[in-house]
């Protein structure tokens, strides 16, 4: 479980401190998928910032399972919108970054295997980033998340630089590897489809400075042809008042 | 990757080598004067006293260009990487590397020759002065123009700072790293010359020299044509370490 307690965070701009996130406070229970929608500019990405530990400067709390969030003792998975490969690296080592860094088993097992297999990078191991198309450099980010084991997931827009038919091809590859072991995920859009299609619970947040509009539970999550259903439009409907309310 | 690009640039080298030539030869036969001999002339010249009498001079220049590079790799890639990710590093040195930088170094080689005598050390003190401060800043621009995104994934994994150096600095900058190399090498190779003509009786740079007093211009014209051609085996070598070292470029 992680607690968010009175999260407040603020840069320095132009000489002056512009509040980024206003007094965040959320509970994310293990297990499942949070989607986080909202305009853009409005803070979510540095939240997710937060909870990987690469901004350290903020007020308020927040603990992972009674600890503080520290990325030295946990496991986070972070898969970025420009995809974080290491250009240097080959699929196979940028694959096994993760574990590497954690000094765990080197090599391939079955389990890693299996994850390149349904990801479809398995035979292109020996491939540099720039010999990649972006869908196939998005699913060796998610590989190296998935190999890492994480106890939590953060993924920030992963999906928008894609097409829109790659795009719903890793939405459900995605979904398809997430369950084998269900890890807490914290996933970021700005596409209210996306934020319906893969969210247990949608996390909707207000323009600049960021703060929790409303934490809906999402009865569309893991509907068979979710697209043409009434609560798709229903529930479709009722995020875009909320994101649109002024 | 590699054999495409050897398929492209060898044509282009031998062409541009024989435009040169041309040109040489042209300029021989229209000037008619010893001080310009024809480049076929000074090739058999060279065929002749290579192995009598350029060998030594070559293979001791080459030494101290060699010497010279690693050393100045040695020390300033190191230190440049610590500038470029340290600030604090960065703010206490930069002023220092700026404040030397324009100073015209070789006019050091008196006092350099006075310190350290007319042998071998001043020598390479002289390369290495010059060519450091190329291999400091490059190395440190380089590691600044390291994007913030690319340090994201590492940190998310909480990465130690000598798994982030070795995971991204050192391969994010190599490339850049022996672009510096390669100028340096260009430099290190003129001081060479010019250090050579003290204090030592080996060395190309001494050979070209002393055969010009001795109005040898053939012999002259040689040693001008086996420097241009250990600098080129040197150019030709980085290239070759690029290729191998950076395999995703």
């Amino acid at each position: 479980m992680i607690e968010i307690k009175d999260l407040t965070v603020s840069y320095p701009w132009k000489n002056q401190d512009t509040l980024v996130l206003d007094n965040i406070s959320l509970t994310i229970n293990p297990g499942e998928i949070y989607t986080f929608i909202g305009p853009s500019g409005c803070g979510k990405s540095t939240l997710l910032y937060v909870l990987s530990g690469i901004v350290k400067d903020y007020q308020g709390s927040i603990s992972m399972d009674g600890r503080p969030i520290d990325p030295h003792t946990q496991r986070i998975g972070l898969i970025l919108q420009n995809y974080g490969l290491l250009p240097w690296k080959n699929v196979y080592h940028n694959a096994l970054l993760g574990v590497k860094i954690k000094r765990d088993q080197p090599g391939l097992d079955e389990y890693r295997n299996y994850i390149l297999r349904q990801l479809g990078i398995d035979a292109l191991l020996d491939r540099y980033p720039k010999e990649l198309s972006g869908g196939q450099q998005q699913r060796v980010a998610i590989a190296r998340a998935f190999i890492l084991k994480p106890d939590l997931l953060l993924m920030d827009e992963p999906f928008s630089a894609l097409d829109a038919i790659t795009r719903e091809e890793m939405q459900e590859l995605f979904l398809d590897i997430w369950k084998l072991n269900s890890v807490t995920t914290v996933f970021i859009t700005h596409s209210v489809d996306e934020a319906l299609y893969l969210g247990r619970k949608i996390v909707v947040f207000s323009p600049a400075p960021g703060s929790i509009r409303a934490v809906l539970d999402n009865p569309c999550f893991q509907l068979d042809n979710l697209r043409f259903r009434d609560e798709y439009a229903e529930m479709a409907m009722k995020l875009r008042k909320l994101l649109d309310k002024g | 990757m590699m054999t495409v690009q050897a398929k492209e640039t060898w044509p282009g080298a031998l062409s541009s080598l024989a435009f040169v030539l041309a040109l040489w030869y042209a300029a021989a036969l229209i000037i008619n004067l010893p001080i310009v001999p024809s480049p076929l002339a000074v090739g058999i010249n060279i065929a002749e006293i290579f192995r009598t009498k350029i060998e030594v001079h070559v293979l001791s220049s080459l030494i101290r260009v060699l010497e010279g590079i690693s050393i100045s790799i040695l020390i300033g890639v190191p230190l440049g990487f610590l500038m470029g990710y340290f600030d604090k590093i960065n703010t206490l040195l930069s002023p220092l590397i700026y404040f030397t930088y324009p100073v015209p170094k070789i006019a050091l080689l008196p006092v350099v020759m006075l310190l350290f005598g007319l042998g071998e050390a001043s020598k390479l003190i002289m390369i290495v002065l010059i060519v450091i401060f190329q291999i400091i800043i490059t190395s440190r621009d380089a590691v600044r123009s390291i994007p913030n995104e690319t340090y994201r994934s590492l940190q998310s994994l909480g990465a130690s700072p000598a798994q982030i150096f070795a995971e991204i600095i050192v391969p994010a900058s190599l490339p850049e790293v022996l672009t510096a190399t390669r100028l340096a090498l260009g430099t290190a190779v003129s001081i060479l010359f010019f250090t050579e003509t003290f204090g030592t009786e080996h060395g190309m740079g001494y050979f070209i020299m002393d055969s010009w007093m001795r109005v040898n211009y053939l012999d002259m014209y040689a040693g001008i044509v086996v420097l241009s051609f250990m600098g080129f085996c040197v150019f030709a070598l980085i290239d070759i370490a690029e290729n191998y070292l950076c395999p995703w470029k």
